[in-house]
This record gives structure tokens, C-alpha cells and sequence, in this order.
């Protein structure tokens, strides 16, 4: 790699001071340090060795976790297709042609995603003269995983600079934003495009092919949603949905397993869980935000089985854990360390009331059938709150022990 | 009551180059020197004596315009031959050339008995054994006019490499109890003295009388004195506590029972660059390069006075700190590295798991350390790690928020006066953000020192 270094180290006049390009300083130095880990030598006073960890090692662990969900997602977008347009319910059969139409569909969003914050990071940090930060590695990777496979693609640009503009760049760049970023993107679409990513019709690919009879593209929690209204039990509904294709598609198993409509990455508890695992291995985000926010959402269903009214509260619980988005929201959006409560006490109870608040939106208002999106956005907003009080005991404490 | 504490939280940095336990003949020192820039809180410094003049161990040739009773005395007896300024003429180092056998400055011994508390104080301040007195909060030297709640000695250091004190007081056991006998008359509380209790006790620490004897254990920093304090007897608003170490308080019963200034100490010479790594018998503010040179592995190396994670970067030739007890080599880490942020690797040591995942399976394993940075700063991301690795009631994240948004009341509120430099130290290896914590630390104290 010492022809790598020489370029480097010739180009390197050029952007320090003094030099021609001397503005685009901080986007060869992003450059330069991903190729290489810089020669900084820790200072004369002070720890003399350091860690062998960095952001971007942090960074890109996350990404790691992703990648199973990511997969999943690419050929469960293809199998829905089949499924939708008749060619096959068979799960392996055409392997191939399923990876094909996935991957034509969302590789195209995750080039813009990440071109798009990409472009928004750099210019950010060349104007502003700080380094560019490695957050959107992460976001980069979440927006694509959290929209339907049909979004247009300029959707995507649109929501993934607004996201980093309002909920990062203006708060100063990674680490000093309050609102994930991710969540920001999409309920930027949410509000702004509600008939591309609400609905029945959006969370299926289609193309320019005709759904076979029988078919509905609704995702699990709208089924549950109006079998409530219309005082089925939930259970047997999502049973006898789609049946006409072959398959028992919302079957407790076919959920947990993901292979249902929804947005790319969020569909299957399994992947969501496989991230966890490479998360709470390698310590990155925190169990216990992952823990509560699955046990919250568990206690609030036997809640509200308690005062069941209709037959969506009667809903056994579990099943709140492997319909829509819960499980990948808890594990990569609730705990991502900025937005979230950064106390140890304070992560279990934000954690819980995440996992609270998913199902009350989710079983009592008609308007969102998806709880998680808001959950995790409203209880980022209220995470300082619930530190400001963590952090006043613990001033507490030392103050009752002085007047003792 | 003595106390039993079990700390969980922490981490040892296990490094390669232990000092073996014998002692080496190195070359005596030549040239010593006293640092003014070692005594955190020395606000005016003023020297006593001119290059050229003649000293004996014990003669001041220092003191603090702002704090006068405390002299800083020569450790040994010569020649003064530079005193040496930087910029704005800021003192930098009383550089002293060394007789071939030492000379001392004769004072009667002391007999605590018929001393008073403040006559006894006096005597040590003016002796030159007084700076190894510090002060908390700020961690400074003692004011001899004040009257601590409380004395606390850590007997063990747990910080990287640190050396074994049981082996290098071996011998001193009268002059420890007298300097203990000395400090007890000193607090209008106790004297409490800290040993490992993961290990058999030295029967110099054992055997000690008049003070209490609380055992610590647990992972690195079990042995800072913070840490300790903080478990024991907390320091709140308004409240002294003084420390010394074991090494003071040797000093301290010299000069007692033989009334001379005695600052030979044994260091340790550790690193994974020295071929050597063994204990010497040396004075304080020696001059190290005779214990370095001709015992190195490689040619490109930092010397640091004192451990890895609170030492000062010296030169080949520099001087030992004047707390300093041990001193640390290891590799300098100016180069660049290709995707050394990516690669899977077992070499490189991390209290992460993200980079560390299978460590565990080699616990034992030394690892060989360099002075790269390995990335860059960055804003605060990762949370709860500082706090796994601070065994105290505190929260060194909103601590040090508070400093650098210099909130005075935050601070307090949040701790300030429980903590130096030393007991964050960790802290600023683990971050992920590279953040200059024991920086941070000084600048919060000195916010809260001089308002």
C-alpha cells in the first residue's frame, strides 16, 4: 500500500494551508483517513496509549448487524413479487429471478440514500471545517431499510437530505442530534408522501405485471386493525388472510420469519434478533434498551388484553413482537446512543416506554397501524427528560451525603 | 471500622514488560532535577538559588510565592548547573549536577511527642518532604495551615506496569510507621491506609499501627486513592482530605527519625521496549537516560515518566517526575496505518468488544502498546462505556459536559471535587471520541480552584 501512501502524502500540500484546494481540506482528509488510520500521537501529559477503537470501527459494526436484515429483505422483495403475481408460493423455488427483482429494486435506493447524505455530510463539513462524521454510515444503511421496495427513488434523495439537514446538520453534526435520523427520513415521507408509504397497495412489488385474484397486499397490522373494527378474532383473521395464494402467510411462524409484506429490512423478527445478537456481542448498542423495549411491548399487550374492548386488544401479545417493524425499530433505532437515553437507569425505562407506546398507537388509533416510527421519535424527544431526572438523583445523593 | 471493598467496574490495560523483581545495576544518575511543572497548583514559583551555587540534599531552592511555608528542596547535594526557562520566562527545570556521595542538610530529629500539631507541620513544610502531601479537592500541594478530615494512603498502585511496592519499600518498615505516626498527627480524623486485598499484604503495610487498614480489590482503578476515598469517607463541598503515597511517607519518617531529606526512592524500569525491566534504587528527579540507553529493543520509542495512562512524555535523557515511581517505554506510533480501522486483528488491545470480541479467550495475554492515537476526535456518541469503567457514583459523561460547558453549579453538583486526573484517566483510554479527558478534568478544577 505505499504507492496508496505516496499519492497521499503528494496530495496532501494541496488542501493544507496555504494550498490551492485548501477549502476541501476536511473532504480529503474523510478520504484519507478511511484509507488510512492517521499518525496522531497521543500528547505529552495525559494517557499515553489509547484504544484501539475508533468511530468508525464502532460505526461500521452496526452496519455489520444490518446486513442480515438487509439480505433477507432483498430476496423476501422478490418472493413477494412471485407471491403477489401468481409465478410461485413455493419460498426457494426461482432463487435466481427473486434475487434479481430485489436487488434491481433496492440497490437503486441504497445508492441514492447514501449518494444523497453522502453529498449533504460532505458539503456540510467542507463549509463548516469539521471532519466528516461517520453516523451516516449507519443512516445511510437504515433509510433504505425502512421504506417500501416501490418508494421512488427521488422520494428517497428528498427524505434522506431533509433527515440530515433538520435532524443532524443543524444540531451540529453527529453526536449532537436529538431526533434519529433514520426515523426522521421516514416520517418526513410519512407525512409529506402518505400514498406511497401507506396503504395497501404500496408494501408489494407489482411492476407492470397483474396481482393474482384474491390477493391483498395489506401488511399484518392492518388486518389486525380491521378485524378489531369488524370483531373477528385477530388470530383468525391473520389465518385465513390470503389464502388464496397458497400460503399461510400471517401465520405466527411466517411472521417471525419475515416472509410478509413490509418495508425492506423490517419484515423479519429473525434478522431483526441475528442484529441484536452481533450488537449485544460486540457491546455496541444496549441490551438493556433492547430488553425493555421488547419486554414494554409485551406487558402493554397483556394490558391491554386485560381491558380488551374489541377483539384487536385480545390480540395474544407475542404477537406484537413479530408484526411490522418492532423488532427491527427496538433494535436499531431505539437504541441508537445518540437519540436514546444515555443513563443507565434511564435506558430501561426508555426502552419500556417505547415498547409501550408501539402498541397503544398501534391497537387504539385508527390513523397510524404502525406504532414504532412515533414511539421511537417521541420518546428520543423525551429521553433528556428522563436523564435530567437520572442525573438529579444522582446529584441528589451527593448532596444528602454532604448534610449528613 | 475498617472496611472491605470489592470494585467491579474497570479495566487493566495488561501490557507487555513487567519489571522483574530484583534490582538492576544501572549506572547511577548524574544530573537531577526538580520540575516545577510536576506540582499541579504551583502558581508562583520562585527559585531560591542561582546556577553555579552549591546545594545539599535538603537546601530549598524553590518555593510557591502563594503557599511560601512549603519548600521544594534539592534532592541531592551539587552543583546547581542550569535553570531553565521557556516562554514568557515560565520555569521549567533546577537541573542539579550530583556530588559522588550525598551531603544533607543536618536538622535535629524530630520527636513527635513534644511537638505540637501546628510546630510539627511547620517543621515538615520547611523540611522539603512536605510536597508529597496532597490536597483534596484539586489535588494539590497541601496548605500546612489546614487540618484534613482525613489522611488516605493507597498502598498498592494498580495503574499499567506499576511497580510493586511490597518489593520496593522492602527495608523501610521503621521509617514508614514513623512517617504514618507523623500524619496521624497531622488530621483531626484517621489516617486510612488502603492495601490489595486480592493479594497477600506486605508485612510493611500489615504491620502498620495507629491507622486503618481497608482492603481494596478489584480491576484498575482499585488502587487510586479517589477511588478509594470515594468508598470510604466521600469528599463533599468545602471538606480537605489529604493523600500520600508510600513512598512520602517513607520520606516523611526519614525525615522524622533522621532528620535529613532523604528522596531515594525504587522505581521501576517497565515497557515492552526495554531489555531490562527491573527495578533501580535511584533519588527523585534523576536523570534517566543511564537506565535507558544501552537497554532498548528498537530505536524509535517514548520514554514516559510514570505509567501509561497518567505519565509524562520525557526525552531519551529527561528527568523522573518528582510522584513519579516507575518509568514506562514503549513504541512511538507515528505511522500511518492501511484500513487500520477496518481489519480484524488480535494485536491490538480494546475494552471494546467491537474490536476485542474473542479476547476473552486469551485473558492472559500481554499486549505491546504504542502511542498512536488510533483515530480521530469526534462528539460524543457511545454512552455508558466511561461509566463501566469508573467504579464511583459519578457520571463522567455529564461531568465533563458541565466542564466543557464551564457550569459551575453542574459541576460541583456533579462531583467535581471527588475526582483528578488520575481517576478518569481510563476513561480517556476506552473513548471512542478520543476526547482529552484528564485535560478536561484540570481545566474543570482549576475553573472551580481560581473562582
Amino acid at each position: 500500500m505505499k504507492f496508496l501512501r505516496d499519492l497521499m502524502d503528494k496530495q496532501r500540500p494541496l488542501f493544507e494551508k496555504g494550498g490551492k484546494l485548501e477549502s476541501l481540506y476536511y473532504a480529503f482528509e474523510a478520504g484519507e483517513t478511511f484509507l488510512f488510520s492517521p499518525n496522531h500521537t497521543t500528547g505529552i501529559k495525559g494517557a499515553q496509549v489509547k484504544d484501539a477503537i475508533d468511530l468508525k470501527r464502532m460505526m461500521i459494526t452496526v452496519v455489520v448487524a444490518m446486513i442480515p436484515a438487509l439480505l433477507f429483505g432483498i430476496y423476501n422483495t422478490g418472493h413477494q413479487h412471485m407471491l403477489a403475481t401468481g409465478e410461485t408460493a413455493e419460498l426457494w423455488a426461482d432463487f435466481g429471478d427473486k434475487l434479481l427483482v430485489g436487488l434491481k429494486l433496492v440497490l437503486p435506493i441504497i445508492i441514492v440514500a447514501y449518494a444523497a447524505g453522502g453529498l449533504v455530510e460532505a458539503v456540510f463539513a467542507v463549509v463548516r471545517k469539521h471532519p466528516i462524521n461517520e453516523g451516516f454510515l449507519v443512516t445511510g444503511m437504515l433509510i433504505p431499510l425502512v421504506i417500501p421496495a416501490t418508494t421512488p427513488l427521488w422520494q428517497v434523495a428528498l427524505a434522506t437530505v431533509f433527515a440530515v439537514v433538520i435532524a443532524k446538520e443543524v444540531f451540529g453534526g453527529t453526536g449532537m442530534n436529538i431526533l434519529n435520523v433514520a426515523m426522521t427520513a421516514r416520517a418526513f415521507l410519512y407525512f409529506a408522501y402518505p400514498a406511497q408509504i401507506s396503504g395497501d397497495q404500496v408494501w408489494t412489488y407489482l411492476g407492470d405485471k397483474m396481482s393474482v385474484d384474491g390477493f391483498s397486499g395489506a401488511t399484518a397490522l392492518s388486518v389486525a386493525y380491521n378485524a378489531g373494527v369488524d370483531g373477528v378474532p385477530v388470530t383468525e383473521a391473520l389465518a385465513s388472510h390470503n389464502t388464496a395464494l397458497g400460503t399461510d402467510m400471517f401465520s405466527f411462524a411466517n411472521m417471525f420469519m419475515g416472509w410478509i409484506p413490509g418495508s425492506i429490512g423490517e419484515t423479519s423478527t429473525l434478522m431483526a434478533l441475528i442484529g441484536a445478537l452481533i450488537l449485544i456481542a460486540t457491546g455496541v448498542a444496549s441490551w438493556k434498551i433492547i430488553v425493555s423495549g421488547f419486554a414494554g411491548a409485551y406487558i402493554m399487550g397483556v394490558v391491554m388484553n386485560l381491558f380488551a374492548v374489541n377483539e384487536y386488544m385480545a390480540m395474544p401479545p407475542q404477537y406484537h413482537w413479530v408484526m411490522g417493524g418492532l423488532a427491527f425499530g427496538i433494535v436499531f433505532m431505539a437504541t441508537d446512543p445518540v437519540s436514546a437515553a444515555q443513563t443507565e437507569v434511564g435506558k430501561w425505562i426508555y426502552g419500556l416506554l417505547i415498547g409501550f407506546l408501539t402498541v397503544i398507537i398501534r391497537v387504539t388509533n385508527p390513523a397510524y397501524p404502525e406504532g414504532i416510527m412515533l414511539a421511537v421519535l417521541f420518546m428520543n424527544v423525551f429521553a433528556p427528560l428522563i436523564d435530567y431526572y437520572v442525573v438529579k438523583a444522582n446529584k441528589t445523593r451527593r448532596l444528602q451525603r454532604a448534610t449528613v | 471500622m475498617s472496611k472491605i471493598v470489592k470494585l467491579k467496574k474497570g479495566f487493566d490495560i495488561n501490557l507487555a514488560g513487567k519489571a522483574k523483581q530484583k534490582l538492576a545495576n544501572f549506572a547511577p544518575a548524574q544530573t537531577f532535577a526538580i520540575k516545577p511543572t510536576d506540582f499541579i497548583g504551583l502558581q508562583r514559583p520562585k527559585v531560591l538559588v542561582n546556577e553555579g551555587d552549591t546545594v545539599k540534599a535538603g537546601t530549598p531552592i524553590l518555593i510557591d510565592k502563594a503557599l511560601d511555608q512549603v519548600v521544594y528542596a534539592a534532592p541531592v547535594s551539587g552543583e546547581i548547573v542550569a535553570v531553565l526557562r521557556g516562554e514568557k520566562r515560565k520555569l521549567l527545570e533546577i537541573r542539579i549536577l550530583a556530588d559522588q556521595s550525598i551531603s544533607y542538610e543536618n536538622q535535629e530529629k524530630t520527636d513527635l511527642n513534644s511537638l505540637d500539631r501546628d510546630a510539627l507541620a511547620a517543621k515538615l513544610a520547611a523540611s522539603g518532604v512536605w510536597p508529597n502531601i496532597i490536597q483534596r479537592p484539586f489535588g494539590i500541594v497541601a496548605n500546612p495551615a489546614d487540618t484534613p478530615k482525613a489522611i488516605f494512603i493507597s498502598a498498592f498502585d494498580s495503574h499499567p506496569l506499576a511497580p510493586d511496592y511490597g518489593f520496593a519499600l522492602q527495608g523501610e518498615e521503621k521509617y514508614f510507621q514513623a512517617g504514618l505516626d507523623a500524619l496521624a498527627k497531622l488530621t483531626s480524623g484517621k489516617v486510612h491506609l488502603n492495601v490489595d486485598g486480592s493479594k497477600s499484604v506486605p508485612a510493611i503495610f500489615s504491620g502498620a499501627k495507629g491507622v486503618e487498614i481497608n482492603q481494596f480489590s478489584g480491576p484498575h482503578p482499585a488502587g487510586n486513592v479517589g477511588v478509594q476515598i470515594h468508598h470510604l469517607d466521600p469528599i463533599n463541598k468545602g471538606e480537605i482530605a489529604w493523600t500520600v503515597s508510600p513512598n512520602g511517607v517513607v520520606q516523611i519518617g526519614k525525615f522524622i527519625l533522621e532528620g535529613i531529606y532523604d528522596a531515594s526512592k525504587v522505581i521501576a524500569v517497565t515497557g515492552s521496549e526495554v531489555t531490562n525491566a527491573a527495578y533501580v534504587k535511584t533519588i527523585s528527579g534523576a536523570n534517566v537516560s543511564t537506565f535507558v540507553k544501552g537497554n532498548l529493543n528498537s530505536g524509535h520509542v517514548r520514554v514516559i515518566s510514570g505509567n501509561v495512562l497518567t505519565g509524562e512524555k520525557i526525552a531519551l535523557d529527561g528527568f523522573l517526575g518528582f510522584y513519579h515511581n516507575q518509568i514506562t517505554v514503549i513504541p512511538e506510533g507515528d505511522y500511518y496505518e492501511f484500513l487500520g480501522w477496518a481489519k480484524p486483528t488480535a494485536k491490538k488491545l480494546s475494552y471494546h468488544r467491537a474490536l476485542g470480541l474473542l479476547s476473552f479467550l486469551n485473558p492472559k495475554k500481554e499486549y505491546v502498546l504504542d502511542s498512536n492515537c488510533r483515530g480521530e476526535e469526534r462528539a460524543f456518541v457511545q454512552t455508558g462505556v466511561f461509566e463501566s469503567v469508573t467504579p464511583m457514583d459519578i457520571l463522567p459523561v455529564y461531568l465533563l459536559k458541565a466542564i466543557m460547558a464551564e457550569d459551575f453549579d453542574e459541576m460541583e453538583e456533579l462531583g467535581i471535587y471527588e475526582i483528578v486526573e488520575e481517576d478518569l484517566a481510563l476513561c480517556e483510554f476506552v473513548d471512542v471520541s478520543k476526547h482529552p479527558v484528564q485535560e478536561l478534568v484540570r481545566k474543570g478544577i482549576e475553573l472551580i480552584q481560581y473562582s
